[in-house]
């Protein structure tokens, strides 16, 4: 209990991919000390049951991700543009599916 | 697996760097999303209290799944069939991914890897208290995936709807995996009820033994669990302790009538009126008494995890010595 546990494993971000065709997913984090043990690890953590075909293995400091606070200035003014959305337009209905 | 009682006081998450004096706009905030049953997600604002319970209730998770490895990874090498051998390495490899899923799930929240093993080697952290019991024979390995891992999903299955994000995705995966634990528990006792009036007998001792000891894993009755509330109020518990077990008895009593044995409680009938079954009296000293430390394996259980774990030191040396290496010759080429 005194040896120093995985202090200088860096912590992994995992993405499967689940069958070909599909994009990959994110699906947890994993620590290893490099790249090619993440996959190993990957594989046996996250896709014991054949959940997937490809896995990534991204480094999670790597990832810059927006601020939550940010949340409105980002995703906000396109609440008001509904003439993105199909509904917005009324067409006649002998026209039929559009 | 595992969860019991998950407000079983602990010292973990309290070391926490505060994240206090939040204007108030945001808590208001947090709360909005609470009542609306939205999910909180690691970088969102959140109250300290809510994220060192679930700091406390997530490593204790997770540290059930990795000591729930032992007692049935003791059965590995005596498994009594390539076939029951085979499905035994398979079972106790999901718990460890459990664990795993679940402490990369506790580390969102800002605690670290080598403080919940801190935690869970030094003893200052709990684990459910049914790995702190001998698995004396085969029917017991049995016993545990019916019972214990049956116990398990009735707890599990209602926190894949938690509020915390990142511990619900790492339920959703578990409780997925989970039902093959118990299948293959029940199943294995069907054999052997199948088997010689000595398996049998081995059988019923088996459930004897774990009947009650499965019960407290649900914990304490309501009434005497003060955290429960306030952990029903943040969406984290969703189905009190006492539903849960009352859940759980419903459910097996049926079970244990085609298997053949007898639940070891001469209370438990059927209530028309509540239209459940009524059970005797769970005995709370005793699971008390384990949860402290003092049950017949505890001392066995951690002293093998922190072996297994200073035993393993050399391979996360080596995997280190050998990516350092790696960094170094591709700095060097491509010098
Ligand atoms: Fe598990
Ligand atoms: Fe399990």
């Amino acid at each position: 209990m005194n040896t120093p546990a995985l202090k200088d494993w860096p912590l992994w971000e995992v993405f499967v991919r689940s069958k070909q065709g599909l994009e990959h997913k994110h699906c947890g984090s994993l620590h290893a000390a490099d790249a090619a043990q993440a996959l190993h690890m990957a594989r046996d953590v996250y896709t014991r049951r054949q959940e997937g075909v490809s896995i990534w293995v991204v480094p999670s400091v790597a990832i810059t991700a927006s601020n939550p606070d940010d949340k409105g200035e980002l995703f906000d003014p396109a609440a008001d543009k509904i003439y993105r959305h199909p509904t917005f337009y009324e067409i006649p209905e002998e026209v039929g599916h559009m | 697996m595992y969860t019991q009682a998950m407000d079983i006081p602990d010292e973990s998450g309290k070391k926490l760097a505060a994240v206090s004096n939040a204007p108030s706009d945001q808590e208001a905030a947090f709360e909005a999303r609470i009542d609306a049953d939205g999910r909180i997600e690691p970088q969102d604002w959140m109250p300290d209290a809510y994220r060192r319970t679930l700091v406390r209730q997530i490593s204790q998770h997770a540290h059930s799944e990795i000591v729930g490895m032992l007692p049935e990874g003791n059965w590995i090498s005596r498994a009594p069939s390539l076939k029951r051998k085979a499905i035994l390495i398979a079972k106790v490899q999901d718990e460890g991914g459990h664990g795993l899923y679940l402490y990369s799930a506790a580390e969102t929240l800002g605690t670290s890897r080598e403080q919940m093993l801190e935690g869970l080697h030094s003893g200052k952290a709990k684990y459910s208290s049914i790995f702190n019991y001998p698995t004396l024979n085969w029917a017991d390995v049995g016993v545990i995936g019916w019972l214990v891992d049956g116990a398990a999903i009735m707890n599990q299955v209602p926190l894949c709807r938690c509020s915390y994000g990142p511990y619900a995705r790492a339920m959703v995966r578990v409780c997925k995996e989970e039902s093959f634990h118990q299948r293959q528990g029940y199943e294995a006792l069907l054999v052997m009820m199948k088997g010689t009036d000595e398996q049998r007998a081995m059988v019923q001792d088996a459930v004897n033994r774990y009947w009650w000891k499965c019960l407290a894993m649900f914990g304490p009755p309501d009434a005497d669990s003060p955290h429960s509330a306030q952990g029903m109020r943040w969406g984290i518990k969703r189905i009190s302790n006492d539903d849960l077990r009352q859940k759980f008895i419903d459910a097996t009593v049926p079970q244990a009538k085609v298997l053949g044995v007898t639940l070891p409680d001469p209370e438990l009938k059927w209530n028309e009126a509540r239209g459940h079954y009524d059970y005797g009296q769970i005995d709370w000293a005793e699971f008390w008494n384990t949860v402290e430390g003092n049950g017949p394996c505890n001392k066995e259980r951690l002293a093998t995890r922190v072996k297994a774990h200073n035993d393993g030191q050399w391979v996360r040396d080596a995997a280190q010595a050998y990516a350092r290496k790696q960094k170094e010759r591709a700095l060097k080429e491509a010098a």
